[in-house]
């Protein structure tokens, strides 16, 4: 039960446990990743490998994406578990395969609000093994100028910044991939993954 | 007559879960201040309809056409922001072990039966006091793959506050379970008091007589949200 302090101060939070390896049959939902309307024009797929520290693709994996739409607008809409195909919802949750590959259709979000913030896909990685989810961002790689402004992606060495950076792969196609953890021989550059306060 | 047993040694400590070392990573999270940036996406998130949560999926007992196995059981409780404000509208989702302790899927080689009559999967809105409810049946214990222990009952839940931040997966215990000292899962919430946020409180009053056992459950959601308060921070 939450307890209420004494001082009127927040209430103590409810601690975060591993999702563990069984969430397979419970969370994801059938066009979990078909995020953009279907035969929309714009639509583009973003895809990629989550690997962790020793390479190996992980197969249990479940990220999940906020965005914004290509008008900025984050009021989102529901029908994201039960997909009419007409509606952009602005949410996708899509799990890894045995290859540790996932791929979501979604339109490119615009700047929300007011924000300087270059667009991007917010993403929460969850992961049997984790004990507490992960979030990351996916920025597009148009947008050079509205990197240099970003809140997050300004503050960051170049090296890092560019774990967040979708690449062009094909027509309408980006790829992104999540790097759980620095890998020992340094091939693959660990993602950034943000604490939000 | 027997001198009385003297009372038992509190159980050695477990060692806490570490998870999959080789996926957690090696440097800190960046922290990311959303009083920078109060536009943020991630002080946004999905919402979800009544059309997104079927009629039965609050109701595990109910998603087959037998009854499953089992001792029946309510959880039901209230999901608050740090503020004390209700979270309405919001998803919650569950999954669990059958009432032999057997997930319904295909990589849990624990030898119990499946129950073709309970899946184990749940999903329901709140309303607008921020409540949620779910009727299932108690699931059962069940060893780790490894057989150094067994894990006591437990549900799993996913939650989704009005903001991205406030995102939450965890797993909600049951009060006076014998194995809840000796779980390395529930050890790996170092506070004690953290820990006790984990367990659902019996609730008699609640339990119809021959009605299904109730339990409750209130839920705190962490990280900021568009609509924190100045003073709440």
């Amino acid at each position: 039960m939450p307890d209420t302090d004494d001082r009127g101060g927040p209430l103590a939070a409810t601690p975060a446990q591993t999702i563990g390896p069984f969430f397979g049959h419970a969370l994801p939902v059938p066009d979990g990743g078909r995020i953009a309307p279907e035969g929309h024009p714009d639509a583009v797929t973003v895809h990629g490998l989550v690997r962790d520290g020793a390479g190996a693709p992980v197969p249990d994996a479940l990220l999940e994406f906020w965005q914004a739409g290509p008008d900025g607008g984050l009021a989102g809409a529901p029908g994201s578990l039960r997909r009419d195909g007409a509606v952009f919802t602005g949410f996708g949750r899509v799990p890894t395969d045995a290859g540790g590959h996932y791929a979501v259709r979604t339109l490119r979000p615009a700047a929300a609000g007011r924000s300087n913030a270059a667009p991007h896909l917010a993403v929460c990685v969850h992961a049997r093994g984790l004990l507490h989810h992960l979030f990351t961002r996916v920025y597009f790689p148009e947008h050079t100028a509205a990197h240099a402004t970003d809140p997050l992606l300004a503050q960051l060495p170049e090296e890092r910044a560019r774990t967040l950076l979708a690449h062009p792969d094909g027509p309408g196609r980006y790829r992104f991939d999540v790097q759980l953890q620095q890998s020992a021989d340094g091939a693959f550059e660990e993602t950034v993954f943000l604490a939000f306060r | 007559m027997t001198a009385p047993a003297s009372p038992a040694p509190p159980p050695p400590a477990p060692a806490p879960y570490r998870g999959a070392v080789e996926r957690h990573p090696r440097r800190p999270l960046l922290p990311f201040d959303t009083g920078t940036d109060p536009d943020a996406v991630e002080l946004t998130g999905p919402v979800f309809g009544p059309a997104d949560v079927g009629e039965w999926d609050a109701d595990l007992t109910r998603q087959h056409p037998g009854e499953p196995l089992g001792e029946r059981i309510t959880v039901t409780g209230r999901i608050l922001d740090r503020a004390g404000r209700p979270v309405r509208g919001q998803l919650v989702e569950i999954w669990q072990a059958n009432a032999a302790g057997r997930y319904t899927h295909r990589q849990d080689r624990h030898p119990a039966p499946l129950d073709p009559n309970f899946t184990g999967v749940g999903r329901c809105r709140t309303d607008d006091r921020g409540r949620y409810a779910f009727t299932t049946v108690k699931p059962g214990a069940y060893p780790l793959p490894d057989e150094s222990s067994w894990r006591p009952a437990h549900i799993h839940f996913s939650f989704f506050g009005t903001a991205f931040t406030q995102r939450l997966v965890t797993q909600m215990y049951f009060p006076g379970d014998p194995l809840l000292p000796y779980d390395q899962i529930l050890a790996a919430v170092r506070d004690p008091a953290d820990r006790h946020r984990l367990i659902a409180a019996f609730d008699h009053a609640l339990s119809l007589p021959a009605g299904p056992l109730a339990y409750r459950w209130d839920v705190v959601l962490d990280g900021p949200s568009a609509t924190w308060t100045e003073e709440g921070r």
